[in-house]
């Protein structure tokens, strides 16, 4: 225990500025996945042969090894001089949150009670109103459950991103691996995953929140 | 609807385009050429990472799904709260930090790696294990058991038949989360693909890159097609229509 | 046989889910477990084949005590039908229908036969349905597959919980007539819960009717109709009783009583009604068309008479209200 404590006196404030890093990077990355994702959910349920064409590339996405999408991020970025660092990191990851943010959204909107459609139709409802008032707010819940997804999943994936040269708190456990020292390593996982942990909690709270809403409407 | 079918089609032959473009610049840029030069070494790693693979992943299921099935009897009710919850926090923890962990226990090499990726690819097949049992309409365990079956008879004609969808994917979710984390298998001494995606990171040599990181690419998307087809064949006709619906 | 003697099952010292249950279902006869949500009706019929456990008492089943078998054996001779049918998603109907016969051992040809004939009982074609999948087929359908399928083994007894519960009433009617017609021909000893008053008048040669675990009275259906036995019985049974209990007598119980009227032929738009059709139908048919009488048809559709809602009114009168004035001044 004694070592514990003085190597936690030393190195707090860094494990911090790296948590804070790696926070950053990956609530950029949601933030920027739901501008296009959600945007783009709502389109693909006017077209389903776009949907069809969309999620199909969007799930073969998540099947990339994530060393290898970082991997092949660096050429390709090389080419603007972003080669190493946040930018092919931060495009990777929102790659990566594209799936699970586009198909929720979509299923979410799909799934709302055919009735409660029929109704905003009948009212006289012209399409984006009725997305906006009805199926958008119904939909929310399945929404959130695919930020949540995609949230954890990208605080798992961006400890790899430390590789890269991006930072946060990969680069814990990283030089733990090269210089030995498990106790680096050990505050890089479990700071990694009390972040998920809280993450997904405050999300779960908010989720939770949009489907008492939902239900009451 | 034309006008939607045509957008549809654009958009995927763009991609398909954009796809052919990546590739045609890499290769103009040599960058596949390592594969060729150094074909016996490229062998070589793949061979280490798809043994990796297939050893942790064959573990991973003879363990996680007796384990699946033992906790949601009757008998260990009460227990599987407390196993799920630990299973979703251990997917929690970073992969590579599972690997370099390893390292202080068993030393660096194959058997590090295969044990790290046995331990990360046992919480996907035993939670969809699990939920696939779970979700099991209580009602037909009822009908089986008022009808005169035995308990393993039930497990075997009913539990696992309908249960199959959930624990077919979660198999293939494990796999293709494998193939990626081997791709780290570098980090132990474990060899595989990782290696030459490490090699390229560190010596800004885009061709190590390409090299190693389309093959691993290449292989994570034909095991999940591989796999989508086996869970195609196996899962029985009727009960694969409850998961649509 | 169902043998109940003096059953009971309390969980604790507090709580007693079935208080002295004591009756029989003779052979071949249908008894319908009927009351209010609670009244322990399911839990008794789910005694009988040892999914739940009895405290005191005893079941005899065609001279067996159920303790003394082997459950697994038990049921594997007793059909069990449930409300939700339980069919296996996994497995075609062939596979489901023969579930029993097949743990059972039975022999491939056997298991064919034995299928083929339990689908000509439900009019389905054998070739056609036995290669499908439950979930190709309609809820109606579903539940008649799910009936002889508690058949298949050819069980002296049958444990039916709420079969019909989950179908839609012009579904429901329709099956409920069918399994009647079934019954007559297997002629099995069934024991069948129901919450429905019309259902289990319909179905049963006799009524168990329950509160609270106990037995409030087991007659038949006209008899709990006309002579119910405590403040519980009629008010179940509800104030109309009288219109209920007309469905269990038939034109041919008015001719007898009351005689039928003169058939003229020259009135329009007449229906005509079978003389075994039960009073109750007759009166709806009666309501729903313009003609003041229905014709009335003997077996070999000869007409015999006809009927008018006056007639129907006063056959109520002398017959079952004379009856119930009699049981209240008794």
């Amino acid at each position: 225990m004694g070592n514990w404590a003085r190597f936690l006196e030393v190195n707090a404030p860094r494990i911090l500025e790296l948590t804070i890093d790696h926070a950053v990077l990956v609530s950029l990355a949601i933030f920027v996945a739901l501008l296009i994702g959600i945007p783009l959910g709502i389109y693909l349920t006017t077209n389903q042969y776009l949907a069809d064409t969309v999620l199909q590339i969007a799930s073969i996405t998540l099947t990339i090894p994530s060393i290898a999408l970082f991997g092949v991020m660096i050429p390709i970025f090389s080419l603007i001089n972003q080669g190493i660092g946040f930018v092919p990191a931060f495009v990777a990851l929102v790659l990566y949150s594209q799936l699970p943010i586009i198909r929720n959204t979509y299923t979410g909107i799909k799934n709302v009670n055919p009735e409660m459609r029929d109704a905003a139709i009948g009212m006289g409802m012209k399409t984006h109103q009725r997305l906006l008032r009805v199926e958008i707010p119904n939909a929310l819940p399945v929404i959130m459950a695919g930020v949540r997804t995609a949230v954890v999943m990208n605080i798992g994936i961006a400890v790899i991103a430390a590789y890269i040269g991006a930072g946060g708190l990969g680069v814990l456990i990283t030089q733990g691996i090269s210089r030995n020292d498990n106790y680096l390593i050990i505050s890089g996982s479990i700071a990694v995953a009390i972040l998920a942990i809280i993450a997904d909690s405050i999300l779960l709270l908010i989720q939770k929140r949009f489907t008492k809403k939902a239900i009451a409407e | 609807m034309k006008r939607k079918k045509l957008i549809g089609n654009i958009v995927r032959y763009a991609l398909y385009a954009a796809v052919a473009a990546f590739f045609i610049w890499a290769i103009s840029n040599n960058y596949f050429d390592y594969i060729f030069s150094q074909s016996e070494t490229f062998l070589v790693l793949l061979r280490q990472h798809i043994v990796l693979v297939l050893v942790s992943s064959l573990l991973a299921i003879l363990i996680a799904v007796p384990a699946g099935i033992l906790i949601t009897r009757p008998k260990f009710k009460k227990a599987e709260w407390v196993f799920s919850n630990i299973a979703n926090l251990g997917q929690t923890i970073p992969s590579l930090a599972v690997l370099a962990l390893m390292i202080s226990i068993l030393g660096i090499g194959f058997q590090t790696a295969v044990f790290a990726l046995f331990i990360y690819s046992i919480l996907p097949i035993f939670r969809n294990t699990v939920a696939g049992i779970d979700s099991i309409d209580k009602n037909m365990i009822d009908a089986a058991k008022g009808m005169g079956m035995k308990p393993h008879q039930i497990l075997f004609r009913i539990e696992l038949p309908n249960s199959a969808y959930s624990i077919l994917a979660g198999i293939r979710t494990a796999v293709v989360l494998n193939i990626g984390t081997a791709a780290l298998a570098y980090v132990v001494g474990a060899g595989g693909l990782g290696v030459w995606i490490f090699t390229g990171i560190n010596l800004f040599d885009n061709g190590f890159l390409i090299s190693g990181a389309i093959p691993v690419t290449l292989l994570a998307i034909l095991a999940d097609y591989l796999l989508r087809k086996v869970e195609y064949i196996v899962v029985p006709k009727g009960s694969r229509h409850i998961e649509k619906a | 046989m169902i043998s109940f003697n003096h059953v009971t099952k309390s969980y604790g010292e507090e709580i007693t889910a079935i208080d002295d249950v004591d009756f029989t279902v003779e052979q071949g006869k249908i008894v319908v477990l009927l009351g209010p949500s609670g009244c322990g009706k399911t839990t008794l019929l789910r005694m009988v084949n040892r999914l739940e456990s009895i405290s005191k008492g005893e079941i005899i089943i065609n001279g067996e005590n159920s303790k003394d078998l082997d459950p697994i054996e038990l049921r594997r001779k007793i059909g069990y039908v449930i409300q939700s049918n339980g069919l296996f998603p996994n497995m075609t109907i062939e596979e489901n229908v023969m579930l029993v016969p097949d743990l059972l051992g039975w022999s491939k040809k056997d298991k064919r036969e034995r299928f083929e004939y339990l689908m000509t009982l439900i009019g389905l074609d054998a070739k056609d349905y036995g290669k499908r999948h439950p979930h190709e087929l309609s809820g109606g359908q579903q539940q008649r597959i799910g009936v002889v399928r508690a058949l298949a083994a050819d069980p002296p007894v049958m444990l039916m919980d709420e079969p019909f519960g989950a179908l839609d009433p012009i579904i429901r009617d329709k099956i409920q007539e069918e399994f009647l017609q079934i019954q007559r021909e297997v002629k099995k000893t069934i024991l069948f819960v129901s919450h429905d008053i019309d259902e289990a008048i319909k179905m049963a040669d006799k009524i168990v009717l329950l509160r609270d675990g106990k037995i409030m009275q087991f007659d038949t259906p006209s008899e709990m109709l006309a002579h119910p036995k405590n403040e519980f019985v009629s008010q179940f049974f509800g104030k109309d009783r009288a219109i209920k209990s007309l469905s269990l007598h038939t034109v041919e119980n008015l001719r007898e009583v009351i005689g039928l009227g003169p058939v003229d032929e020259t009135v329009q738009d007449t229906k005509t009604i079978h003389v075994h059709q039960d009073l109750r139908n007759t009166l709806s048919m009666l309501l729903n068309q313009e003609a003041e009488q229905v014709i009335v048809k003997d077996e070999q559709g000869e007409n015999i008479g006809t009927i008018t809602i006056d007639m129907v009114q006063k056959y109520l009168h002398f017959e079952i209200k004379g009856k119930m004035s009699a049981s209240q001044e008794g």
